[in-house]
């Protein structure tokens, strides 16, 4: 198999416009984990991606402490979660989230805390900064061949 | 007010907390008579931030135990009150389910009348409880998950001037106190570093204090920090405990920059409703950070406007504060019925419409 795509994203606008683009391959049961540590503009890219299908684009504040914040888009609806508190496969089944990986399009930070449980059908953004460039995020893109298809063109 | 004697049990278990709680109210302030909370907060550490208690059925069991528990040290029965107030949102959905159902199976079992409360509204309203303020007051509110600057001019009359966009500020410390290494929560941790180090050592952004709203945003502070000590550590090949003491110093003045400033904007478009008497109240951790509080007690005193900020107990989630949010709404009138549900989403303010990359209504916001 092929390494999977790497793309750079030089500054935080560019990191948003890469969500905005990707926004509109997105359909109820797309699941997208958001891998990478602190800082790494995970957020970011979520609230781009969020903002850029609302009709009235509203807040998308930080899910850390709600785990997670619904949203009624264009799409459908989003799920922005965000599951560092998380300690068990348990709770995410209390939080309704297995449900929603089929009814709605989930945006998933700190997906390792999924196990099992992350759906193999998930597109995984591998958010990493850079040493040397402040602004720079490198994307690796991480999906199976149907994703491969579907985004065609976004992550050339 | 000459008004009839008022007790209502109150039910809380929109997030992280299950809590009951009486409080009554006749001529004057209102006592609270019992206010109970099962929190997690033994766990706090271990987790980096507070471990969720997201199973509706962890809440139905522990709100038995908290009304008994509550009306217990009140010394009543449910025959000794006037109303049951229950939280009816902004939260996760799974308890604040469980919580309106209590209610409702209270209400009916003992004839008492239901009142749904905004649990941001509790937070609100709470320093009518502990202060006695008089409507229109400045509140920021910053508590858990949100941070928002509102002019309360009655019991659900809120106006939002703006909050924050990304990170609630007790976000920004617990995830600084990550990134350095510091125990949770990050708020007392980063506060206590900060004390030995130098503010002005690194320099850090004051964001969005470039735009004249009254938003704020905090996300791109704890990205600052980040930077910095990934460039020290490149430098030094690690972090000296004055490093890091300086980084906590420089974060912690960039908050508290931030806020007074804003929170000046906010008075100045306070004031210009002409308060008959001008108050701030600052709700949340953030107001038991004693660089912050100072910071934000200056901008009040150089307003000319009282400065109040509840005890930390009751602005963290707590029944009593639903208690008496309940008790304003029973005095307006307002009854709910069996058709009262649960909202996950519930803005206060419904009137502001959002702005791109920066609008108003988050499930909590």
């Amino acid at each position: 198999m092929s390494p999977p795509p790497v793309i750079d994203l030089p500054s935080p606008d560019a990191t948003a416009a890469f969500a905005a683009s990707l926004a509109p391959c997105l359909v109820p049961g797309d699941v997208v984990l958001l891998d990478g540590p602190v800082g790494a503009g995970k957020s970011h890219f979520a609230r781009a991606l969020i903002q850029s299908v609302q009709e009235v684009p509203e807040d998308v504040p930080s899910p850390t402490f709600t785990l997670v914040q619904s949203y009624d888009t264009s799409r459908g609806t989003i799920w922005h979660c965000d599951l560092y508190r998380m300690s068990g496969p348990d709770e995410l089944v209390e939080l309704g989230l297995i449900d929603a990986f089929d009814e709605a399009i989930c945006l998933v930070e700190w997906p390792d805390r999924l196990g099992e449980l992350a759906p193999e059908s998930a597109l995984r953004l591998t958010f990493t900064p850079d040493g040397s460039d402040p602004d720079l995020r490198k994307v690796a893109i991480n999906g199976g061949a149907d994703w491969t298809g579907r985004l065609a063109g976004i992550a050339a | 007010m000459a008004d009839t004697p008022l007790t209502l049990l109150g039910l809380e278990s929109s997030c992280d907390d299950t809590a009951a709680a009486v409080v009554r109210q006749g001529d004057g302030p209102a006592d609270i008579l019992s206010s109970v909370v099962h929190g997690q907060a033994d766990f706090h550490a271990a987790f980096g931030g507070v471990v969720p208690e997201i199973a509706a059925r962890a809440h139905a069991e522990k709100l038995d135990l908290c009304v008994i528990e509550a009306l217990d040290k009140a010394g009543l029965t449910l025959r000794d009150l006037d109303g049951i107030a229950v939280t009816a949102g902004p939260g996760l959905i799974g308890g604040v389910m469980a919580g309106v159902m209590m209610a409702k199976g209270l209400a009916l079992g003992a004839g008492l009348p239901l009142i749904g409360v905004n649990h941001l509204a509790g937070h609100a309203l709470t320093p009518r409880l502990t202060d006695g303020l008089v409507f229109p007051y400045l509140m920021l509110l910053v508590s858990g998950g949100h941070c928002q600057f509102l002019v309360v001019r009655g019991p659900e009359d809120f106006s939002r001037l703006g909050g924050t966009i990304d990170d609630a500020p007790g976000e920004a410390f617990d995830k600084s106190a990550r990134l350095l290494g510091l125990p949770q929560p990050g708020g007392p941790s980063v506060e206590a570093e900060a004390a030995l180090g130098d503010p002005a050592h690194f320099a850090f952004p004051r964001p969005l204090l470039d735009r004249p709203d009254c938003n704020l945003s905090f996300s791109g502070l704890k990205t600052a920090l980040l930077r910095a000590r990934d460039q020290i550590v490149a430098e030094k090949g690690g972090l000296t405990r004055a490093d890091r003491a300086d980084l906590c110093a420089g974060f912690q003045q960039a908050v508290a920059d931030v806020l007074a400033e804003k929170t000046r904007r906010a008075l100045r478009i306070y004031m210009a409703e002409a308060p008959s008497v001008p108050a701030l109240a600052v709700a949340g951790g953030v107001a038991a950070n004693r660089a912050i509080r100072q910071a934000l007690e200056e901008v009040a005193d150089q307003a000319g406007v009282r400065f109040t900020a509840p005890p930390l107990r009751l602005c963290t989630d707590n029944a009593a504060m639903i208690a008496y949010a309940g008790l304003e709404r029973f005095r307006l009138g307002r009854r709910d019925g069996m058709d009262l549900s649960a909202r996950p989403r519930w803005p206060l303010d419904c009137s502001v419409p959002g702005l791109v990359g920066g609008g108003r209504k988050g499930a909590k916001a």
